[in-house]
């Protein structure tokens, strides 16, 4: 059909496109809005001037001891010093190597995830590799014990590697255990049904950190004289199982926001429970939980730090107990701010890679 | 009045009588009761179905004409009587169920493809995944279906990018990939905006005329004049009458039928 002649398209007035129409639009709306920004654009020059000059104006880079800190500004020097004691705890130095070659597997399997131009193949292998080799892979190479590794005990593990092995196997079976309990829960079998309403319930009831003391304090009671399997297995189990009912959850929202047609459409062309739920449901479902897991994910990252309590070193944990140091003075700051900055870039990569996910994922509108 | 939409699609074209003699019954209903908590959904329902067949059921809503369809492929169990598809006999036992399901297509009011795969995807999951069939065949066979609902070019698309008509007619073919003995349809244009009718109803009147066993569900009574060879009414769980078209719409036999036929054809 053919339309009639339509007027030519005008350009929108200046104020209303480009920089001018975003600061317009965003902070200079009107006279209040205008007050608000300046008063908080002072207040931010006002505390991130001083803190840049701490950072790194006044702050000290080079140096091996404490009297190379001037004092003015932050002591990096301490850090420096102490990286390899934060990034490898009690690690025996001579054997870094083997630490390295899984800080290098673990780049190699994450880093093609954030780089666009890496083709889907290729980032899905290496997921698949980072989620069932890798774990196998790290364990022999720290532990040791095989191929003529020398054995180090689990005591001797800590700092950032510490730290990134429980969040990373928490995480990788936290996700499959929540799945199966989330199943479980909505399952039409009042067995299977009542199991998993009990473990979500007694899991999610208790702090994270009785369960860390009832694996390393009140099991060994337990257990029959002789019989002890190591303090950071028991951790592990611990974090896994209570962050598993966590993300159960968070699953089971995904699971019921499923429109009940998706089932039947499933069930009508003959696909079993399994089938239907591994290729219809879950892939709905989980799609819809991501920022969900992700935070979940995130939290079980940073709840790590509380295997400190039962004597583990992670990365926080070997900051704490280099800062009393009387070698250095007043380094506190400096290794807080060392430690939390590990962990944000940690967090802030899962969050991207979710959000990257989900935009990844996202197949138009809903059907209906 | 009703929306006759489907006279010209079919106009001049002999509908063919059930291929396989008079007694070949795919589908045996008898004496089915269902009840939700005490509501007595289906009354005592009785019907065989002919391979070939072509059956339109209408009714009011609420008067179990969905519950009913839906029982034959067991989304809805009954709690008295019995139904067998094709010799299996559809009980508790899910072995069964999946037979008979795997025998029969269904095509829902709301379309209900996966929104997380393609249109060729939806198509190849069954046949794949139930099948058992090589994705290379799965996806042949998809495409020829595509073409018959005359949507091939939208293979690579994700259902949420294409018009309702078009989705109905990706479900149609969707459920034709697995190649059902019997196709079901569960109102399958009420969700559709006018304009869209004509295009599944068009492949429906198609799909009568290449023989295939249809229960239809459906509010379109020129469909049912032009493709089936008989209509059921329902009322309150009950089937109240059951003629050809012809018979049906000209003489119908009892009151509620005449009073249902007046609602919807004169208003």
């Amino acid at each position: 059909m053919d339309a009639e002649p339509r007027a030519a398209d005008l350009p929108p007035p200046i104020t209303e496109v480009g920089v001018v129409g975003w600061l317009r639009a965003n902070l200079f709306r009107s006279w209040t809005s205008s007050i608000v920004t300046l008063v908080l654009l002072y207040l931010l020059v006002r505390m991130l001037v001083p803190f840049l000059d701490w950072a790194l104006v006044s702050a000290d880079f080079v140096g091996t001891q404490s009297s190379d800190c001037s004092g003015q500004g932050a002591c990096w020097v301490f850090i420096g010093q102490r990286i390899q004691f934060f990034i490898y705890g009690f690690y025996p130095s001579a054997e870094y190597w083997r630490v390295d070659i899984c800080y290098a597997l673990l780049a190699l399997v994450l880093a093609p995830q954030f780089i666009p131009g890496v083709p889907m193949r290729v980032r899905k292998w290496l997921g698949i590799f980072g989620m069932t080799l890798f774990p196998v892979v790290s364990y022999v190479l720290i532990g040791g014990g095989w191929f003529g590794l020398q054995p180090i005990p689990s005591d001797k593990w800590g700092g950032l590697t510490l730290t990134l092995m429980l969040a990373f196997t928490g995480i990788l079976a936290s996700l499959p255990i929540g799945i199966v309990l989330a199943l479980g829960r909505r399952s039409q079998m009042p067995v299977i049904r009542s199991l998993s309403v009990v473990f979500i319930e007694i899991w999610r009831g208790v702090p994270l950190i009785s369960v860390l003391f009832m694996a390393s304090v009140m099991l060994p009671i337990f257990l029959p004289e002789g019989v002890d399997f190591n303090k950071l297995l028991r951790a592990l189990i611990g974090i896994t199982l209570f962050w598993s009912a966590y993300m159960a959850e968070v699953v089971r929202g995904g699971l019921q926001a499923i429109p009940k047609g998706q089932y039947e459409a499933a069930d009508a062309l003959g696909l079993n429970y399994w089938k239907s739920m591994g290729l219809v449901i879950l892939p709905q479902a989980l799609k819809y939980v991501i920022p969900g897991v992700v935070n979940t994910f995130i939290a079980l990252f940073k709840d790590t730090t509380l295997v400190l309590i039962i004597g583990l070193f992670d990365v926080l944990g070997t900051v704490q107990s280099t800062i009393i140091d009387p070698a250095w003075r007043n380094v506190a700051t400096e290794g807080y701010l060392f430690a939390a900055f590990m962990f944000w870039i940690f967090c802030f990569g899962m969050s991207r890679y979710s959000q990257n996910l989900e935009r990844r994922l996202h197949t138009g509108h809903q059907t209906r | 009045m009703t929306r006759d939409t489907t006279a010209s699609a079919s106009a001049g074209t002999n509908r063919t009588a059930p291929a396989n003699g008079p007694n070949d019954v795919i589908i045996r209903v008898h004496d089915v009761h269902k009840w939700y908590g005490n509501f007595h959904v289906l009354k005592d329902i009785s019907l065989d179905v002919q391979r070939g067949e072509r059956i339109v059921i209408c009714g009011p809503s609420g008067s179990g004409k969905s519950t009913f369809i839906r029982c034959l492929n067991r989304l809805e169990a009954h709690q008295r009587g019995h139904i067998s598809v094709d010799g299996v006999e559809l009980n508790e036992d899910i072995r069964n169920v999946e037979t008979v399901r795997r025998e029969i297509g269904m095509v829902f009011q709301h379309f209900e493809l996966f929104p997380h795969l393609t249109v060729m995807d939806n198509c190849c999951l069954a046949p794949v995944w139930v099948r058992r069939l090589p994705r290379r065949e799965a996806e042949q066979t998809a495409m020829q279906y595509l073409e018959r609902v005359r949507i091939p070019e939208q293979a690579g698309k994700y259902p949420g990018q294409l018009s309702g008509g078009q989705q109905q007619r990706v479900a149609i073919a969707r459920a034709l990939c697995m190649k059902p003995k019997v196709m079901l349809f569960d109102e399958p244009t009420s969700a559709l905006d006018p304009e869209m009718i004509k295009e599944v109803l068009d492949v429906m009147v198609e799909l009568a005329e290449s023989g295939m066993t249809m229960l239809c569900v459906t509010h379109e009574m020129g469909f049912a004049r032009t493709v089936a060879d008989r209509v059921i009414f329902m009322d309150q769980g009950e089937v109240v009458e059951q003629a050809p078209p012809s018979e049906f719409f000209a003489h119908p036999r009892e009151a509620r039928t005449r009073q249902f036929l007046d609602q919807i054809l004169h208003d």
